[in-house]
């Protein structure tokens, strides 16, 4: 006989264990003990090998017969979006928030207890709740404020935080007098430009997102969009950043803020561990890196604006959900993860990290957003999206420094007068 | 009947049942080759699974998803109809963009013209021939983004450009990123380093097809380098002209990886492609980017058309 069938066998054996070999077979686990092997994928690429593995280790001795993989990913936003498209996104995963709305986590995420349940032990639930019901337990918190170089504004003079946008600027122009650029605006990598959005809600109060998609113009003043902003272009219009935004550098602004060639960046809080390291390996003293509130003081004092960094949510296909579940506990509980990195610990009862000691001494207020209208999360993403003003994300406020450094044509009126009718145009839009 | 002794039973069977007609020497009649035909089909399988798969099916929902508002996620996708189209064609960004392309234009044909002159050059005797052209070559084969890093430095205030320019004396240099009026050009400028290499190969191997006896004719005729130039090279090298030429539009029309690298788009340098990626993935607009791609496409197969009729491909050639 010919042998030709049986090659034709063969290569059929063998093209269909390629293919099924996707397919996974076994009960689901869903609610019983934790065992078995899950896989959690992770925006920490730099963590994956050391930290992350002895996370895994000491969680496998607490629940022995578990396994825990790793996958990290790179460009984690683009590429779990991607994922969340087909059935095979691990079985923990951070939810990708800058494109995923909340209206669609129950396609992709198991509810993990109604937010009100959560809210008990947990800060942050009602940022991945929708409709009541929460589908992730946060990482790690942040405050908003401005990393500075401690020396570099002493020696200009300054030793309180300014309490005004004017004191603020007039704080950097006597900076910019003695040699140093006062501020580093991070424009080529563009992310730390989406970090200024967690300043919503400083002025306006935890019902801000309520407020703003309610209305036509949130860039007029006395709304927190129009502070925000407009501090930034301030800023850049006066003068007092980098000469040329193109070209900067994020690895390289830990150094230089290190070293007082630049001597404030608005960030979260998480980025004061990173500066102080930098600090410590250029030589200096830790200390020399302080962290100061945003100049919109109140007759209450400061307020810093607390926000969620990425949130751990279970996989709606996940085939071993018991001890995915059982692993965000112990992430979140026991890990000591958010105090690793300096940031504010999600469960409630955990103490302030030792990043925030000027916040302390200075009496700050922590605000956290109220929840959204039941219904209602997802409608501040639809009408950005629409207007394509990346509220989240960088775009739009390159283009404003752009105008503010004279690149682009126009002026701070101008702008926001374009922003408000694309904003009111999207509403409308969205609204029916 | 042949038997063949030691062979496969496959063999034999073939052998056994296909008789082989005489190898006698019968003008355009090759000898019947062994083995079906289908196997050279079972070669493809694997190649034209992956065509199909990984491109052919991917395109056509993007003409689906063309005609829908869908946005990367909800699980069904509405149909708009040709909403999308209208769109693009009434923004006003839709201009910035295409103004933009016009300076990769004139980057590509710069580039033509540069990949001309030195293969032209280095087609004859010249020291050092070899080392140029592998010092030509060898930005094609670096990664495109470590390209756009290392410029990234080369250009900054400061950096190694003006370095280089205060060097000879010019101390005033405008910021080559930071300046809306030059950041294109220098991003063409990037490009055009970085795609020249490989246009230099495809000239240079076209004129080393040309019968050096051509030459020593047109020597005789007294002939300079000029008129050798314009009546020997170019007509033998028109066919492969004319592709450099066409994919030159359509690389300048869809440039992408040094602006994304090196601006991400950023301070007026965005491009046509910039634009789609940034609808579809950070407004999640997948719908209209999947227009912006097909009207691309259109471009493109437009350029070419002209191009066809203008360069028309010569029947039975001479090269």
């Amino acid at each position: 006989m010919s042998r030709r069938p049986i090659i034709g066998l063969a290569a059929t054996a063998a093209a269909a264990a390629l293919v099924l070999s996707g397919c996974s077979g076994g009960a689901a686990n869903d609610d019983g003990d934790p065992s078995g092997e899950i896989t959690v994928l992770t925006n920490r690429t730099d963590l994956v090998d050391t930290t992350f593995k002895d996370y895994a280790t000491e969680f496998e001795k607490q629940y022995p017969g578990t396994t825990v993989k790793f996958e990290a990913l790179t460009d984690y936003e683009g590429d779990a979006k991607i994922r969340l498209n087909s059935k095979d996104y691990g079985d923990v995963l951070l939810i990708p928030s800058s494109n995923v709305t909340k209206d669609q986590y129950a396609n992709f995420f198991e509810p993990l207890g109604s937010t009100d349940e959560q809210s008990k032990t947990y800060r942050f639930a009602n940022e991945a709740s929708f409709d009541g019901t929460a589908y992730g337990v946060s990482t790690f918190g942040s405050a908003m404020g401005y990393v500075f170089n401690r020396d570099v504004w002493t020696k200009a003079g300054i030793t309180e935080p300014p309490a005004t946008e004017e004191e603020y600027l007039a704080a950097l122009e006597k900076i910019k007098a003695n040699g140093s650029i006062p501020y580093y605006t991070n424009y080529k990598d563009g992310w730390p430009l989406a970090t200024l959005e967690g300043n919503l809600g400083a002025v306006q109060g935890p019902k801000v997102r309520t407020e703003m998609i309610a209305t036509d113009s949130p860039w007029t003043e006395g709304n927190d969009q129009y502070n925000i902003d407009g501090l930034l272009f301030d800023t850049v219009a006066a003068g007092l950043s980098e000469p040329d935004p193109t070209t900067t550098n994020w690895e390289e602004s830990k150094n230089l803020l290190a070293s007082g060639e630049i001597s404030s960046m608005v960030l979260g809080s998480w980025a004061v561990s990173q500066m102080q390291d930098a600090a410590e390996k250029a030589g200096e003293s830790r200390d020399v890196i302080g962290f100061w509130p945003m100049p919109w003081k109140t007759d209450d004092g400061f307020t810093s604006v607390t926000a969620s960094d990425k949130f751990l949510a279970v996989s709606k296909y996940s085939k071993n959900k018991a001890t995915a579940k059982a692993w965000i506990d112990w992430f979140t509980n026991e890990s000591g993860f958010a105090a690793s990195q300096g940031a504010i610990s999600p469960v409630i009862s955990d103490p302030a990290p030792d990043t925030l000691a000027d916040f302390s001494d200075l009496g700050v207020t922590y605000l956290e957003l109220a929840p959204d209208p039941v219904g209602k999360e997802a409608v501040i993403n639809d009408i950005a999206n629409a207007a394509e003003i990346d509220l989240f994300g960088n775009t739009y406020r390159q283009k404003l420094i752009d105008i503010a450094r004279g690149a682009a044509d126009g002026d701070k009126e101008s702008a926001f007068a374009d922003l408000n009718e694309r904003w009111a145009a999207a509403r409308a839009d969205v609204a029916e | 009947m042949v038997t063949v002794q030691g062979a496969s039973p496959a063999t034999r069977a073939v052998v056994t049942n296909h008789p082989r007609p005489p190898r006698t020497l019968r003008p355009g009649r090759p000898p019947k080759a062994t083995g079906s035909r289908v196997t050279p089909w079972l070669f493809l399988v694997v190649p034209l699974a992956f065509l199909i798969v990984l491109t052919y099916v991917p395109v056509a929902n993007m003409f689906w998803y063309s005609l829908t508002s869908w946005d990367g996620l909800e699980p069904e996708q509405e149909f708009v109809g040709i909403d999308n189209f209208v769109q693009i064609f009434t923004k006003p960004e839709i201009f910035q963009v295409f103004f933009v392309s016009l300076y990769y234009l004139v980057g590509a044909v710069a580039q033509l013209v540069l990949a001309l002159y030195l293969a032209t050059l280095l087609s004859f005797r010249t020291r050092f021939k070899n080392l140029f052209k592998g010092v030509i070559f060898f930005p094609y084969l670096i990664n495109g983004v470590a390209i756009g890093l290392v410029f990234l430095y080369f250009l900054r205030p400061g950096g190694t450009l003006d370095a280089l320019l205060a060097a000879v004396g010019v101390q005033d240099t405008p910021q080559w990123l930071g300046d809306p009026s030059f950041v294109n050009a220098s991003l063409a400028a990037t490009s055009v380093w970085r795609y020249m290499g490989l246009n230099f190969v495809l000239f240079l191997g076209a004129i080393q097809s040309v019968p050096s006896e051509q030459y020593e004719a047109a020597d005789l005729d007294g002939a300079n380098s000029w008129h050798k130039f314009r009546f020997i090279i170019l007509p033998s090298i028109r066919r492969i002209l004319g592709l450099s030429f066409i994919l030159a539009i359509a690389g300048a029309l869809s440039a992408f990886e040094m602006p994304y690298v090196m601006t991400g788009g950023a301070n007026g340098s965005e491009t046509f492609v910039i634009q789609t990626v940034n609808t579809a993935f950070k407004f999640s607009k997948v719908g209209l980017a999947s227009a912006m791609a097909v009207v691309l496409l259109l471009i493109v197969l437009i350029i070419t058309f002209v191009q066809r009729r203008v360069f028309p491909d010569e029947k039975g050639g001479e090269s």
